[in-house]
């Protein structure tokens, strides 16, 4: 969750510190950020290695990278399905930088639509089997730009409180409405909906998987109560693409609504394996989007190799059940691990790729994030506001090309590091 | 007793409800700077008032209100339009 924009939080209210010990210059609009400096520099004093200035000087898999000079298991890459490394998807991103260069200097509606990016609205028209489909630049930009453009003023956008920073960007880049309902509460939403007005244009924003715990939400019967109380629903699948569901078309297909779903929003940066994003839709007049929503309009189109890359990669995870299954596999396996050695994990039982180990505070989540990387692991260390209610979060994602081997591996290391840093007895 | 006193009385009650820290709250009473409740204490807390009175609270609305007062402002209007 971001900062939801209350003015009667406790965050809302920091004081920004104006003046400067001693000093009498005009205000520094750098101040605001003085409590955050001053965790850093508390954190980093200790001697810990910075969590969020990690460089990987060579990539030699999905699975392996060398960081900060040490050859690492990589566990928090949302490289889901290890596309990044595919022979086809690499041989079409060359073929792509050498007959169209690397890059189109343009927006889509001008000079920045090349035939592959038409190749890469068709393959994901193809995989997930709807009308429409508009290719983003970043999934954060498919988020914004389509919650912001579809909302106008007099509409709302009614939203769950864990929503992803791109989400609440788009609401605040637009000028609807906000209402927000407790995580993953059906009931929460039913009455939401049903207190606003009749006539009142709505849209749902709901996601697959929150990426912070893992946790999948309830579609099945969040769409058909979105469907009777006359709103949209957009379900942002970012973190089940390629993984969830039959087809790996995520968390509303294997629910068995996807049917019903008005947009779907995926990034090309996690499952497929490169960058970018897209929306994905049914509805007749979709296609008038592309002249309207700024975030699309207002910047330069992907480059011709990364949609290229995208193509191949989108098809060959409509094929790729044995993938799936090895994932499952992985990540039963891990959650189960983890739960067995003591750890605290962010839910009971594995319900995706993400597993969520539950920290007792910064200080001890940072130690135990750099312990298991001088074990030789990558995790995310996530943290507030990013983290639900203030928690600190080693967040784990699995890739299809984890290796058994590598699993235990895994393990292994989060029992020396648990210990060391006492987290586990 | 007014219809604002019996809204006001109604959410005292709720802020009682979230009161962890005792503190003595009053119209002027600051939902952040006083009572120090975090977001997911707001949420819960916002829900409560919007159940109570049958109401929504918007996220654009809700970031207007800074006091106690305010809120027993907001809610007669929002209950008045309901």
């Amino acid at each position: 969750m971001t900062d939801p924009g209350f003015a009667m939080t406790a965050d809302a209210a920091k004081p920004a510190p104006r003046n400067r010990p001693g000093g009498t210059g005009p205000p520094d609009l750098f101040d605001k950020f003085q409590p955050l400096i001053d965790q850093r520099e508390a954190l980093l004093s200790t001697g810990l290695t910075d969590p969020f200035n990690l460089v990987m000087t060579a990539v030699e898999s999905p699975t392996v990278a060398i960081c900060n000079g040490q050859r690492t298991i990589l566990l928090g890459t949302y490289n889901y399905m290890g596309q990044t490394f595919d022979p086809d998807v690499i041989a079409a991103g060359k073929q792509a930088l050498d007959e169209f260069g690397s890059g189109t200097t343009g927006s889509r509606v001008l000079n920045g639509t090349y035939s592959g990016h038409r190749e890469c609205e068709e393959a994901l028209k193809r995989f997930y089997g709807f009308d429409h489909a508009m290719v983003f630049s970043t999934g954060y930009q498919a988020n914004l730009g389509i919650i912001s453009t579809m909302a106008g003023k007099d509409d709302y956008v009614i939203l769950d409180i864990d929503s992803h920073a791109s989400i609440y960007d788009g609401c605040a880049l637009g000028n609807a409405q906000i209402v927000a309902f407790r995580h993953n509460d059906v009931a929460a939403l039913e009455k939401r909906l049903k207190r606003l007005p009749a006539e009142a244009g709505k849209l749902v924003v709901l996601e697959g998987v929150y990426s912070m715990l893992g946790d999948t939400a309830p579609l099945k019967e969040m769409v058909e109560i979105c469907k009777a109380n006359g709103a949209m629903v957009l379900v942002d699948e970012a973190h089940s693409m390629g993984f969830i569901g039959e087809h790996g078309r995520g968390v509303a297909e294997e629910q068995g609504v996807l049917d019903q779903v008005d947009f779907v929003i995926g990034t090309f940066s996690k499952s497929v394996g490169t960058v970018g994003g897209f929306c994905v839709s049914n509805h007749p007049k979709f296609e008038i989007l592309r002249l309207v929503c700024r975030p699309y309009v207002f910047t330069a189109s992907l480059p011709p190799s990364v949609v290229a890359t995208a193509a191949v990669s989108i098809d060959a995870l409509a094929g790729a059940s044995a993938k799936r299954a090895q994932l499952w596999a992985s990540s039963r396996r891990l959650h189960a691990g983890l739960k067995a050695l003591g750890f605290t994990l962010g839910t009971d039982e594995p319900q995706s790729a993400i597993i969520a180990v539950i920290m007792p505070d910064l200080e001890r989540g940072a130690a135990m994030w750099e312990a298991l990387l001088h074990e030789g692991l990558y995790v995310n260390l996530a943290r507030p506001p990013a983290t639900p209610a203030g928690m600190t979060l080693l967040r784990c994602s699995l890739c299809a090309l984890h290796t058994d081997e590598q699993v235990t591996q895994i393990l292994v290391m989060f029992e020396a590091a648990g210990r060391k840093v006492g987290v586990i007895g | 007793m007014t219809d604002r006193d019996e809204t006001k009385d109604a959410i005292l009650a709720q802020v009682a409800d979230f009161n962890k820290k005792g503190i003595a709250v009053g119209e002027d009473t600051r939902f952040a700077q006083d009572l120090e409740w975090d977001s997911l204490t707001v949420m819960d807390f916002v829900a409560a008032v919007e159940d109570e009175f049958d109401i929504i609270i918007t996220m654009n609305r809700a970031a207007e209100i800074e006091t106690v007062g305010a809120l027993v402002d907001a809610v007669g209007e929002l209950k008045g339009a309901a």
